[in-house]
């Protein structure tokens, strides 16, 4: 078993070849078949580009990444390879070409071992919504994994792959890098291109890294970030090195009011940010409280914009061009409908149907541009926060993962994202640490925003708390 | 904010889906819970404040005009659920019956 990239570069040292490390992990998902983390596994392609890495690395040209076994949502494309966003509607499709995010990896000579159960084009918080079956939580199978990305966290956390790929429009990759006590980071938007990735709500969507350290998610984030000329939002301005240096300056931090004193937090959770906090000032670092009175609006903005956002983007499955068709639908105008009815699922097409309304001529100016204007404002009201502190701090959720089936009501559920989707409203980075377990053994973690561009900061006070509280 | 029926058929309509039976009136509640969490939103006073519509910081993200072989007309076409040499197919329109 290997937890992490250091294990398998060791492993490689002593001899161990890329193969042997591939084999060990096909057999450890097998083992694990349970969970529902993979909804394919690439066995023949696995083991070929593991023997061509090997070779590279016999010649000595192998890249940094060598050795890596990765997951890849299933919302991310891989040339010749299967897609589908855990959707019946994307039946059968194969990826033309592969998303630059993973190219960038795959030019390091990562090699990719399958494709990652999720909630229905993203959309979910537990990953029930999946066309596939839900995922369990390997560390405890009677929960949710979390979601959207809850194969990618729990195939991570689970030793199933070195490192995975997820996607975060709301808090999909940090709230189940929450629940399953891996790393998982929501990059600024605009670092990391999204081409290749099948879109949900582009103006929120990222691709980001779960691992089991922070020093791997910091490396692959690295490697994916930068200009990409076939995503023009992704950004011009230069990378740098993200390698952890911790740092002993003295940083100001500051932690959300309403978000530290919102009923229904689990105690635990409560009692170990007081202890973070009580620490940072004990070791020198500014630690104040900030009123940011939007906790209540930012769930009910995401959801205006983001289902806006998808009902344009999901117009693209039409039943024509490629995935599923509905059998005996007679003229075109039918063969959307049913093949999108009978394609789609239940909380993808609720929000469809929202995002339709928002978007709809009586209702765009009350909704849509109401819910741009409050998005303006909170952004305004961020910047603010981060001319006066380096990072905010929350706990990444208010509670530890839930069993299957226990939230069952849309906006139970939507308030999930509760702390998360701040992060994605203004464009911010923000990464969620594992650090702290309940009294039952389940994993929480806590989050950590800093202004746009400035993961190199975020990575570097995460190695220095890490070095203070002994995280994982 | 009350959603009943007709704008049910309305809003599936312009997306494409269809809701029948029991179908129907779930997403009828569904969509009036939900609608009805985002009015929240005309809480926040916005007067005078700009729509935020671009999130990227990039300005005029301009290139030449260069054409590039991106997708082969076969490749196009290969995730198709039918087609034809050169075109997508779709069921028929028009039948005999109809004139």
């Amino acid at each position: 078993m290997y937890k992490n990239f250091a294990e398998v570069k060791s492993a490689l040292t002593s001899g161990v070849s890329v193969l042997e490390i591939t084999e060990s992990y096909l057999k450890r998902i097998e083992e694990y078949k349970n969970l529902n983390a993979f909804l394919e596994v690439f066995t023949d392609s696995v083991r070929e580009n593991a023997l061509r890495v090997d070779e590279k690395i016999k010649a000595g040209n192998a890249g940094r990444l060598a050795g890596m076994v990765i997951g890849v949502k299933d919302n991310i494309c891989y040339k010749g390879h299967k897609v589908s966003a855990s959707s019946k509607i994307l039946e059968g499709f194969e990826s033309l070409y592969t998303a630059t995010a993973l190219e960038r990896l795959l030019n390091e000579d990562a090699i990719v071992i399958g494709r990652l159960n999720c909630d229905e084009f993203a959309m979910g918080s537990s990953n029930e919504n999946s066309a596939f079956g839900p995922v369990r939580n390997p560390l405890n199978t009677n929960t949710v994994p979390g979601g959207s990305s809850g194969g990618s966290a729990a195939a991570v956390a689970a030793n199933l792959c070195t490192i995975s790929l997820g996607s975060d429009t709301g808090g999909s990759i940090r709230q189940p890098a929450s629940f399953t006590g891996t790393y998982g980071i929501k990059p600024t938007y605009g670092r990391i291109s999204r081409y290749g990735l099948i879109a949900y709500a582009s103006s929120f969507d990222q691709i980001g890294a779960f691992t089991n350290t922070l020093e791997d998610n910091a490396l692959v984030t690295e490697i994916m970030s930068g200009k990409d000329p076939m995503d023009s939002t992704s950004t011009s301005r230069e990378v740098g090195s993200f390698a952890l240096t911790p740092t002993d300056e003295k940083k100001r931090i500051a932690y959300i009011q309403e978000a530290y004193e919102m009923e229904g937090m689990q105690p635990e959770v409560k009692e170990r940010m007081d202890e973070v906090i009580a620490t940072l000032k004990a070791d020198g670092h500014i630690v104040e409280p900030v009123s940011f009175p939007y906790l209540d609006y930012m769930v009910p903005t995401y959801y205006v914009l983001s289902t806006a956002e998808a009902s344009s983007n999901l117009s693209r499955f039409d039943g024509v061009h490629y995935g599923y068709r509905a059998k005996n639908a007679v003229g075109v105008e039918a063969t959307y409908k049913k093949s999108r009815s009978e394609g789609f699922g239940p909380e993808v097409q609720r929000r469809i149907m929202a995002g339709t309304f928002v978007l709809s001529n009586e209702f765009y100016e009350a909704y849509y541009s109401k819910g741009q204007k409050v998005r303006r404002v909170l952004q305004t009201k961020t910047k603010a926060i981060f001319a006066d502190f380096d990072f905010v701090l929350t706990p990444t959720t208010p509670a530890t993962a839930f069993e299957l089936n226990a939230v069952n009501d849309p906006i139970q559920m939507y308030l999930q994202d509760i702390f998360t989707v701040h992060a994605n409203l203004t464009g911010n980075p923000a990464i969620s640490l594992p650090y702290g377990k309940s009294n039952d053994g389940m994993p929480f973690g806590l989050q950590l925003m800093s202004a746009p561009f400035t993961e190199k900061a975020l990575y570097d006070f995460s190695a220095y708390l890490e070095t203070k509280f002994q995280l994982n | 904010m009350h959603i009943d029926e007709k704008v049910v058929d309305h809003i599936a309509h312009l997306a494409r889906l269809e809701f029948s039976g029991e179908g129907k009136k779930a997403i009828q509640i569904d969509m009036e819970r939900i609608i009805t969490f985002m009015d929240k939103l005309s809480e926040v006073d916005t007067t005078g404040v700009e729509p935020l519509i671009f999130m990227s910081d990039e300005v005029n993200v301009l290139r030449e005009d260069i054409a590039v072989d991106s997708l082969t007309h076969e490749e196009a076409l290969k995730n198709a659920p039918k087609r034809d040499s050169d075109y997508f197919r779709i069921p028929k329109v028009l039948s005999k019956g109809n004139f």
